[in-house]
């Protein structure tokens, strides 16, 4: 038996780091949300279908500003050092994820806002006439909102994978340390993304659409969690510890029940038989997609924190 | 959390930087200090450590007004420039928020810890008039002073100008006092303080319950990492794997209270296999063949059931002994006040070292020298007929040291005859002292308890008067002449001033002598007329001490090869393997094992020790050093965590067999100690109304000690002789 | 150029803490936070026990994923020695160069800015020792510049067996533990 007994007892650190409490996960939800929704949108401007795909591409543009506003705030609350945040703007780190992120989210709101304004909503033109025109001069032109398309869907795909990225470059926290992570955030962005269209949406061909592929990213994120363990598990002591959090550990409950259970697998069922038309359309199933995607956050960044290379018994 | 501790610190910080300016205004109106001109770049002053009583020189740094750190200094032949982390730490003792600031009187009842703050006026003219008042009815001899350390010279000096000869310190009986005493009968010489141990050069060290690394009297630390880093054979043998242990050839898990058996096994072996220092013992020593004699019995196998210890395992320590000897130290420890019988296996551990041949020879204890300083030139003090009051008809034969229980004892009999006036310096008489009730039930006995402190101890909880002194950053104490491997002096001075009223020791003394119409006894102007007049006398510089803090001597002999002439101040003039003394007082004139009475089913012994970066009770409010360690631990064994279904880091109370329960305290799960006993480090648990800070943290061993067994040679106060229970805590 | 590093010897430390409350005044640590601390490792079972204690902080690695991690650029690595600092101003606290160190030697200083060790580089600038190894009573600690191969630091790793914390974690770590 060991006995690694530190007198270190650090605020936030010990016995193991608590750094980040509920805005990262937040963050890193929304990110991934309104990743997959300018994924989603940019998809189907790039199809040409922005007409049919109401909820998609009227909507989903501005809520999208205002959820990723919403995520950068609880980022912005988290920072300890608040009013240096500007000092990210200063500069750019080739090596450091948080770097890019910062940057990339820059990028994404010119992106936002040109999807927006290829049909902007009549209460903002009421009060703005100008964008009218604009709008029509971007709206009319389809290789500009092919172009739009395919930035929001780029810029949306990287913002995505950056959620995970952020956490799978810390090699310190075992947990994170997957590439597979990135991967992962930016399936459970899509499936939410799908699954709030598929939730919100009025027009039912759109509702289906979206819940068909919300089944499809499930499956995929099923997948994707699986590599993700299989990877820990089959890598060093540390790492089959991390994994074990998730699937036997303190995590576990959350996880099983919570995550995979009521945040896929049953969805994912109730979704399967609505689309074949063995059950009625719930909006209970898009719901708790969402959810679990939020919770998913939640347990990765936790459990992470807890998940170490070496295991101390703290002294006090 | 993060805004939590921020608020704490900026309070903490604000209140230091408040605190000082208020002691600076208070010594501007009484024109000690300059009007400002604000301190800028850093000065450093020499001066010497008072967290513990090892007096390590120190250099105290103050950069642009306010004290910044301490330094050890390189002239310093104890520390050799380097402190332990409790004089590293020593500056929270001047920035501690819940230190006295004022002379306090108590309201009402002794204990309820309500105080009016007072003049020094008014406090002096109301102990000089209750001091008068004892003298007058019961003599002068009815006012007892406990102090501890060097603060206490000047008023030990007052106390006995006044008529008493009752002064005492807990640091005999309830510390080294059965060591000194088993050694002064075997070698009839101290071990002394600090101890005379060549650490350094042995290639052996023995170390029976010895916690060096967690004991840190700091020249005996560096010396243990100089031993082990050199190679030298280290045994341990302690009922926890302590520090010492870890850096052990062989540890040697005995069961608590059977080392004289130990003791007497190996020395059993030397002398049986012919391994001792023959030449040595031929020389040297009185009473060898009874003693070999004597020793017949206690084969290794016969020590076995008793300690614990593999008789090969004995067979192998003793043979690695006796190996390297003479150059086998085996430590003769300092706190000593475990079982009852200490003072017998203190002198089986002298008799083990005689065997060896370790005392006068490198590696084992080498002669200490000292500087010839004059003292001042007082009057003579008043005789006292009656004698100490702590030992009637020498009860305790051996005691050469005032008994603080004794005293205790006499204040609540009246017997020998009443004491009715308590001063108590510096030392914390409720966690010093075992049987707290008995402490504070002697205390109703008081016509007046007067106490002398930096912080608000529980003791000063009992007093009348408190009087709150300076911090050894901020005064002067007496001269250290050091009794040491080499000569030197040492010099105490202040470096920056007392934030509030505090006042050194040497000032209130002076002038409490002088209510008390004592002035001749202090005939010198100030503290520093007092050094000049001593070091002149030794033909030494005052304006050298002031600068550099330490004056060394020349280097003399210290062993017997160097020349030092082997010298026994027994009756014998030898080395006494069979005392005659002893033999005459009716005791065992060869160490005896008794076995101890075994723990009450269920329950579990309280063994205590220390910690690195604390000093008895008296730093757990310093907030360099609380924050290092705020709190105490009880060590349990792993298995016997798991009986009890305990966790690590849990809270729980302690239970003892009269009933007593602790303060809460945290459960440390540990392979690292013996199932049949636990282990708390002392000096926590403070119920203080004053010590905001530290009040409630952890458990305190010395409420838990109400039972103690009585050494019969000198009166030491065994204290290993409690056994606890588990009770639930809160979380 | 010069890698400043610590060789750390386990044999004499005896885990007293002066480290620690050397760094607390000498660097105005606030109180509540270490830059430094002491691990006590013990293996097996009563009493066959091994121990070993060791004076810990930040391992200025030669490959500090803290730095690289750093969207600010506040983390960054000394032009001297190889020393790993933090810039306060223009740190934003984000914590990201806390989650990036597998020794958990940073922390958010009450002041919002990530700090540590710093090697204390105003006292090795000076040419003194950093203040836990001028300190330390039992002489267990060695600092200087393994480029060197003269210095004290060199001489005593060739000379003795010794090992880093964690270097499976890949940050090659700069203290080196003697036994």
């Amino acid at each position: 038996m060991n006995e690694i007994v530190s007198t270190r007892t650090n605020p936030m650190i010990d016995p193991a780091i608590h750094i980040w409490g509920w805005e990262i996960p937040v963050y890193l939800f929304l990110g991934g949300l309104v990743a997959g929704m300018m994924m989603i949108s940019g998809y189907f401007l790039f199809r040409g279908r922005q007409k049919e795909m109401a909820t998609s591409c009227l909507t989903l543009p501005l809520l999208s500003v205002v959820l990723l506003s919403l995520g950068m705030f609880a980022l912005f609350l988290d920072l300890a050092h608040r009013w240096y945040f500007w000092r990210m703007y200063m500069t750019f780190q080739p090596a450091s994820p948080m770097s890019w992120g910062s940057w990339i989210l820059l990028l994404v709101y010119p992106a936002l806002l040109a999807n927006a304004l290829i049909r902007p909503p009549a209460w903002l033109t009421a009060r703005i006439p100008a964008l009218v025109t604009l709008s029509e001069r971007i709206g009319t032109r389809s290789a500009t909102v092919k172009f739009i398309g395919i930035a929001n869907m780029l810029l949306g795909a990287m913002l995505g994978v950056y959620t995970g990225v952020l956490l799978s470059a810390f090699g310190a926290r075992p947990l994170w340390n997957s590439s597979i992570l990135g991967l992962l955030f930016l399936t459970s962005g899509l499936s939410s993304a799908a699954a709030f269209v598929h939730l919100v949406a009025r027009d039912e061909f759109e509702q289906k659409l979206l819940a068909k592929a919300d089944n499809a990213f499930l499956t995929a994120e099923i997948v994707i969690i699986g590599m993700f363990l299989i990877g820990l598990l089959s890598s060093t002591a540390v790492h089959i510890e991390a994994a074990q959090l998730l699937l036997s550990g303190p995590f576990a409950p959350v996880f099983w029940v919570f995550v995979i259970g009521l945040g896929i697998v049953i969805p994912l069922i109730v979704q399967s038989l609505a689309v074949n038309h063995k059950v009625a359309h719930t909006p209970v199933a898009p719901i708790l997609v969402v959810l679990g995607g939020l919770i998913l956050r939640f347990v990765i960044v936790q459990a992470g924190q807890v998940s170490h290379w070496t295991r101390l018994f703290p002294s006090h | 959390m993060n805004a939590l501790s921020r608020r704490k610190f900026l309070k903490i910080t604000g209140f230091t930087a408040g605190a000082a300016a208020a002691g600076t205004a208070a010594l501007r109106a009484t024109g000690v200090l300059q009007p400002p001109a604000p301190e800028r770049g850093t000065r450093t002053v020499p001066t010497s450590c008072d967290i513990c009583f090892w007096k390590c020189g120190a250099i105290a740094h103050v950069r642009d007004g306010e004290l910044w750190k301490i330094e050890g200094n390189p002239l310093d032949p104890l520390s050799e420039g380097r402190l332990c982390p409790r004089g590293t730490g020593g500056i929270g003792a001047h920035f501690d928020p819940d230190r006295l600031r004022s002379p306090l009187m108590r309201k009402h009842l002794r204990g309820e810890e309500e105080w009016v703050e007072v003049t020094w006026d008014e406090a002096f003219d109301f102990i000089a008039k209750k001091m008068t008042a004892i003298k007058e009815q019961h003599g002068p001899e009815a006012v007892a002073l406990f102090s501890h350390g060097i603060g206490g010279n000047f008023l030990k000096h007052m106390i006995k100008a006044y008529g008493s000869p009752n002064i005492t310190a807990p640091s005999f009986a309830q510390c080294r006092g059965p060591r000194d005493v088993g050694f002064r009968l075997t070698f009839g010489e101290d071990v002394s303080s600090p101890e005379r141990t060549d650490i350094r050069n042995a290639r052996c060290l023995v170390l029976i319950g010895s916690h060096l690394g967690e004991n840190m009297h700091n020249t005996q630390v560096q010396e243990f990492a100089d031993a082990v880093g050199n190679g030298a054979t280290v045994i341990v043998a302690d009922p926890r794997f302590s520090i010492a242990a870890s850096k052990a050839k062989y540890y040697l898990p005995v069961k608590p209270g059977t080392d004289i058996a130990l003791l007497l096994a190996w020395m059993h072996v030397i002398v049986t296999e012919g391994l001792y220092d023959k030449e040595y013992v031929a020389a040297h020593g009185f009473g060898f063949e009874q003693f070999a004699a004597s020793l017949a019995p206690f084969t290794p196998a016969w020590a076995y059931p008793e300690t614990g210890i593999e008789p090969s395992v004995i067979e192998a320590t003793a043979r690695e002994m006796a190996a390297h000897k003479p150059s086998t130290l085996v430590h003769p420890g300092r706190h000593a006040t475990w079982y009852g019988d200490d003072a017998q296996r203190s002198r089986a551990i002298a008799l083990l070292n005689a065997l060896l041949g370790s005392w006068g020879r490198k590696g084992g204890f080498y002669t200490p020298v000292s500087m010839d300083v004059p003292g001042y030139p007082y009057p003579e003090y008043p005789k006292s007929e009656r004698g100490k009051v702590d030992n009637p008809g020498h009860k305790y034969p051996f005691a050469h040291e005032t008994i603080t229980t004794g005293i205790r004892e006499a204040t609540l009999t009246g017997q020998p005859y009443p004491v009715k006036g308590w001063w108590v310096y510096a030392t914390n008489l409720i966690h010093a002292l075992p049987n707290e009730a008995e402490t504070i039930k002697a205390i109703q006995n008081l016509d007046l308890m007067v106490v002398v402190d930096v912080i608000p101890s529980e003791i000063a909880g009992w007093a009348d008067v408190v009087l709150p002194e300076s911090v050894y950053l901020e005064r002067h104490d007496d001269l250290n002449v050091e009794w040491f491997r080499e000569p030197f002096i040492a010099l105490r001075q202040p470096v920056v001033p007392s934030p509030h009223e505090q006042k050194p020791n040497w000032w209130i003394a002076k002038s409490m002598a002088e209510r008390l119409g004592l002035g001749a006894y202090f005939p010198w102007k100030d503290i520093e007329e007092y050094f000049q007049h001593r070091l002149t006398a030794a033909g030494l510089s005052y304006e050298r001490l002031k600068k550099d803090g330490i004056i060394r001597g020349v280097k003399q002999p210290v062993y017997f090869a160097e020349g030092v002439t082997p010298t026994f101040p027994t009756p014998s003039g030898k080395i006494e393997f069979m005392s005659p003394q002893l033999q005459q007082a009716g005791f065992d004139p060869v160490p005896v094992y008794h076995r101890p009475p075994p723990a009450p089913p269920g329950s579990y012994r309280l063994l205590f020790g220390r910690s690195p970066v604390h000093s008895f009770s008296r730093t757990q409010s310093n907030r360099i050093l609380s924050d290092m360690m705020p709190e105490n631990e009880v060590w349990v064994n792993t298995d016997i965590a798991r009986r009890h279904g305990l966790t690590h880091g849990q809270y729980v109370r302690l239970k003892n067999q009269d009933g007593v329960v602790s303060n809460r305290v945290r459960v440390k799960v540990t392979e690292r100690i013996r199932p049949e006993c636990v282990y708390i480090v002392h000096g926590f648990g403070h119920t203080a109304r004053g010590l905001h800070h530290a009040a409630g943290k952890g458990a305190s061993d010395a409420q838990l000690i109400t039972r103690y067994a009585t050494d019969p040679l000198m009166g030491g106060t065994a204290m290993n002789m409690n056994f606890v229970t588990f009770e639930p805590a809160e979380a | 150029m010069a890698r400043y590093a610590m060789a750390i010897d386990t044999v004499r430390c005896v885990g007293c803490m002066d480290c620690v409350a050397a760094c607390k005044t000498e660097n105005g640590v606030p109180e509540g936070y270490d830059r430094d601390w002491i691990t006590y490792e013990s293996t097996g079972q009563f009493p066959t026990l091994h121990m070993e204690i060791r004076s810990e902080r930040c391992n200025h690695c030669d490959d500090p994923p803290c730095v690289g991690c750093c969207p600010c650029g506040a983390s960054h690595i000394h032009e001297r020695g190889g020393v790993v600092l933090v810039h306060h101003d223009k740190c934003s606290g984000c914590k990201a160069c806390i989650a990036a160190c597998p020794y958990d030697a940073r922390f958010i200083h009450p002041d919002g800015y990530a700090d540590k060790c710093t090697f204390c580089i105003h006292r090795v600038e000076a040419g003194k020792d950093p203040a836990c190894v001028a300190v330390c009573p039992t002489h267990c600690m060695h600092f200087g510049d393994l480029e060197d191969p003269h210095s004290e630091v060199s001489r005593i790793l060739a000379s003795r067996n010794s090992h880093a914390l964690v270097p499976a974690a890949g940050t090659k770590p700069q203290i080196f533990y003697l036994r």
